[in-house]
């Protein structure tokens, strides 16, 4: 049986699709079967940030329509074949696939898959419920500003209203030097005030935006990069292993640090 | 620069951003928490009225129901002020 889980967060542009692309291509890497679903109806994305937006031809419409069959839908990766992904619409058309639709989907991947990862739309409206409508579990993604902590926190409400109470937290975008100055919640700030159990750290990185350029998760970088360890630690803690947070000092030194770094480097 | 660097010196911890936003932060989610749904607050107004009804009698006019927040004690409660008109004895209770 697969563990299925959905990506939320209410507010939209926190980086719920990056996360999922990412985190679905570590599990892929760790040597799980994962199967990434684009809930997001008429505004797809996820297969502009794996790059396989001119492989999409088939989509869950056409299987539940009977035009083609389940295998068809599923996109294999270009780097790993464990991971595929399945779009629920194309982007042209404004057909919507049922809820029912989505649920028998997913129990005909539960076979095939470790892991089902659901891309929720952003917002509260149909499409949200739709995804999380065969969750178990959830992740909720927020940044640490007022805006989206706000948003998370209605999401969360929700999700446990309907019974899916295997909420964990993720915490994106953060700017440590911004936190160091106070001048920004912190990781501490955010998990308190929402109150549930925290699952992952990602720093601010303009590397996940030449990542997206490119079409290729961060993860598949060669070079070493803070999102993309934290990334890597998400999915090795959804998987159950104890692994503690990295600190972001160590990153991002102050200047003094980092002369103190030099110094006793080159001694 | 200098500049800059003494007012930092002399500005105190809670006027930095990031007090003032968990303040704020927190009263707004103490609110979005109690939003109930008016059908059901609309409800339970009604069946505690129905209860309260039976030992007392009422002043329709004068019903106040109201949720209210404190976010000194981070609690929620339910305010009613209900006028009463008079108290009706029951002989069976």
């Amino acid at each position: 049986m697969a563990r299925v889980i959905v990506i939320t967060s209410g507010k939209g542009g926190v980086g719920k699709t990056t996360t999922t692309a990412n985190l679905g291509m570590c599990l892929a890497k760790l040597g799980y079967e994962t199967i990434l679903i684009d809930a997001d109806t008429g505004l797809r994305n996820l297969d502009l940030l794996l790059g396989l937006e001119n492989r999409v031809i088939y989509t869950a419409l056409e299987v539940v329509s009977g035009e083609c069959r389940l295998e068809q839908a599923l996109i294999k990766d270009k780097h790993y074949n464990r991971l595929s992904l399945l779009s629920t619409s194309q982007n042209h058309t404004k057909n919507d696939i049922s809820e029912d639709s989505i649920c028998f989907l997913i129990n005909l991947l539960h076979k095939k898959a470790d892991y089902i990862l659901i891309d929720s739309p952003a917002g509260i409206e149909k499409g949200f419920y739709r995804a999380i409508s065969s969750a178990k579990e959830a992740l909720v993604i927020t940044t640490p500003e007022i805006t989206s902590v706000r948003d998370a926190d209605r999401v969360i409400g929700l999700l446990q209203s309907h019974n899916i109470n295997n909420i964990s937290l993720i915490i994106n975008r953060i700017r440590h030097k911004m936190i160091r100055q106070n001048e920004m919640m912190s990781v501490q700030d955010v998990t308190e005030v929402l109150a549930i159990p925290l699952v992952g750290v990602i720093p601010e990185d303009e590397k996940v935006i030449i990542s997206t350029n490119k079409g290729e998760p961060i993860v598949l970088e060669e070079h070493f990069s803070v999102s993309s360890l934290a990334f890597e630690d998400i999915a090795r803690r959804l998987n159950g292993q104890d692994i503690g947070f990295k600190n972001l000092d160590y990153f991002y030194p102050t200047h003094l640090e980092f002369l103190k770094k030099i110094f006793f480097k080159s001694f | 620069m200098f500049t800059k660097f003494f007012i930092k010196l002399l500005k105190k911890d809670y006027e930095e951003s990031r007090y003032n936003v968990k303040k704020r932060l927190k009263s707004i989610l103490a609110h979005d928490r109690l939003a109930i749904n008016s059908n059901i607050l609309e409800k339970m107004h009604m069946e505690i009225l129905n209860v309260v009804s039976k030992y007392v009698e009422l002043d329709p006019k004068k019903i106040e129901f109201s949720v209210e927040t404190d976010n000194k004690i981070k609690t929620i409660s339910l305010i009613a002020n209900i006028s009463i008109k008079r108290i009706i004895y029951l002989d069976k209770v």
